[in-house]
């Protein structure tokens, strides 16, 4: 047996064993990423093989934080992919404007920089004060960080760009205040927003949403856990409403897709049908 | 830990089974690679038909440009690498600006936006590390021009996998440093100019390819 195979196998025993000392369940996750991110692990925690790991995993907490802080990819940007912010102008706020009040799941929010997007472009359109935005993901620390809204100021500078192509109207530094290195997002685009910790492997559905927002998540599941995902989104959304995914995520494929006509193919705007 | 499990055990440890033809080749290209890259798909024949995946750095405003370019230059089918869809013969898949292309061990592509490597996404390393994962001794992966070092580490993964490793000739390529990078790194013997390696493709995938499609008319095993 070839080293690609047995690893294989302690990858899958790895994983095994974090579900059951721990309950989440990266055994559904996208193969080749998993495999990948663990080997990486494996290189800086200086373990000789990935075995060598699971009894770690199984008996040092902090070790298994770590890992599972590698496994979830916590990558984000403000503003990534403008188009979907241009095309979410022109395509979701029309409609979002004919409501009196709506509210907002955004699942897998990382560490923010994407529900501050969203909420400066909600403020742009006149359309924050209608809105409650549920943001959550399934990693704690990136929620505090999300919470706190504070960034490294080159990161926020290097957005402007991506911010006024997804139509920005403004000087994008009036949304957030520097301090050194580092600004902090404006109170007032926190105010209607809501961070906490939902896990999209095991937990349920989150209630009547008229807009679900959940970007480059689902690319990490295989075909079932995205599937139970898309589910729990369906469930969650009214008829009408919006989910909105990554450029590289699709309906097509999924068990819900006769649910959903598609308003942009190349942003992933999708519109739940009106009627049950 | 060694491959060594093979001494005189008195159970049997099951050996790898023997496979036909390679399973993929994956290319890693950037700055200057572009004309290696053309110089290649135009001297594969028609009946190549081994995959291939690419991984060209790209600037991330791309969206899909430099696939259609490349279709206009080969008359292989080029596309946009989809996520979770299954790599097909006669295709070049090309991974899209912003993303890392992965393989899956069910024959499926992956993309991920995981972080940069090597400041780069996508970054040649993934593709050829992932890809020796799945196909081992079956990949063939090409390093091309480039003014970086990504894909020097991939290439010795390739290379300790079991896979083949190609370069091309620094002293043909725009910026040699890349592909001198990973030679360096992972001792490939195979260093060609573009048209040549295109030959060295051809001549180890095409008659594996023949032996595969025609066993039944010659009465099966050689
Ligand atoms: C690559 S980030 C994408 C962040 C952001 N949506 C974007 O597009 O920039 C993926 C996020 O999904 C979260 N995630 C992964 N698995 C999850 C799960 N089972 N439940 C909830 N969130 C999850 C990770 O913690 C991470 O924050």
């Amino acid at each position: 047996m070839n080293r690609a195979e047995r690893e294989h196998i302690e990858i899958d025993l790895l994983l095994e064993a974090v579900f059951r000392r721990y309950g989440y369940d990266f055994r559904s996750y996208a193969r080749a990423s998993i495999e990948r991110r663990t080997r990486v692990f494996q290189h800086t925690s200086g373990c000789a093989t990935i075995a060598e790991m699971i009894p770690k995993v199984l008996y040092d907490e902090g070790f298994f934080s770590q890992l599972a802080q590698t496994l979830s990819v916590t990558v984000t940007e403000m503003f990534r992919d403008p188009f979907f912010y241009l095309s979410f102008r022109e395509n979701v706020v029309p409609l979002l404007k004919t409501w009196p009040h709506f509210k907002v799941w955004h699942a897998g929010c990382a560490t923010g920089e994407e529900v501050y997007s969203l909420a400066i472009v909600l403020k742009e359109e006149g359309l924050l004060e209608r809105a409650t935005l549920y943001a959550t993901d399934f990693n704690d620390r990136s929620l505090s960080i999300a919470k706190e809204g504070i960034y490294d100021l080159d990161s926020l500078r290097k957005a402007t760009e991506s911010y006024q192509l997804a139509g920005g109207k403004k000087s994008f530094s009036l949304y957030y205040h520097a301090q050194y290195d580092a600004a902090a997002m404006d109170a007032e685009l926190k105010k209607r927003l809501t961070f906490s910790n939902h896990n999209l492997a095991s937990d349920h559905v989150f209630g009547d949403m008229q807009l679900i927002l959940c970007r480059n998540v689902l690319i990490y599941f295989n075909r079932e856990l995205q599937n139970r995902a898309l589910g729990l989104f369906t469930e969650s959304l009214v008829h009408g409403g919006f989910l909105c995914l990554g450029s590289k995520e699709e309906l097509q494929f999924s068990s819900v897709r006769d649910e959903y006509v598609k308003l942009d193919p190349k942003a992933k705007i999708y519109k739940r049908t009106a009627t049950p | 830990m060694s491959e060594g499990d093979k001494e005189s055990s008195p159970w049997r440890v099951p050996s790898p089974p023997r496979s036909g033809t390679y399973g993929a080749v994956a290319i890693g290209a950037s700055a200057g690679g572009l004309r290696s890259l053309t110089a290649i798909l135009q001297g594969l024949p028609a009946d190549f038909s081994v995959p291939i995946l690419l991984a060209q750095h790209l600037h991330s405003t791309d969206e899909g440009r430099f696939a259609d370019h490349l279709s206009e230059l080969t008359s292989r089918t080029v596309v946009d690498a989809i996520d979770k869809v299954s790599i097909q013969p006669r295709t070049l898949y090309v991974a899209p600006a912003d993303y890392h292309l992965l393989v899956e061990r069910d024959g499926t592509l992956a993309l991920s936006i995981d972080a940069r490597v090597n400041y780069s996404r996508p970054s040649i390393d993934v593709l050829f590390e992932s890809a020796a994962h799945v196909f081992g001794p079956r990949l063939i992966a090409v390093i091309l021009s480039g003014a970086s070092s990504d894909g020097a580490r991939g290439m010795l993964v390739v290379k300790e996998l079991g896979g083949v490793g190609i370069a091309e000739a620094p002293k043909n390529a725009e910026f040699p440093l890349m592909p001198q990078a990973a030679i360096d790194l992972a001792h490939i013997e195979i260093v060609l100019p573009p048209d040549r390696i295109a030959k060295k493709l051809s001549e180890l995938c095409i008659p594996a390819q023949r032996a595969l499609s025609e066993p039944a008319q010659h009465g099966g095993s050689k």
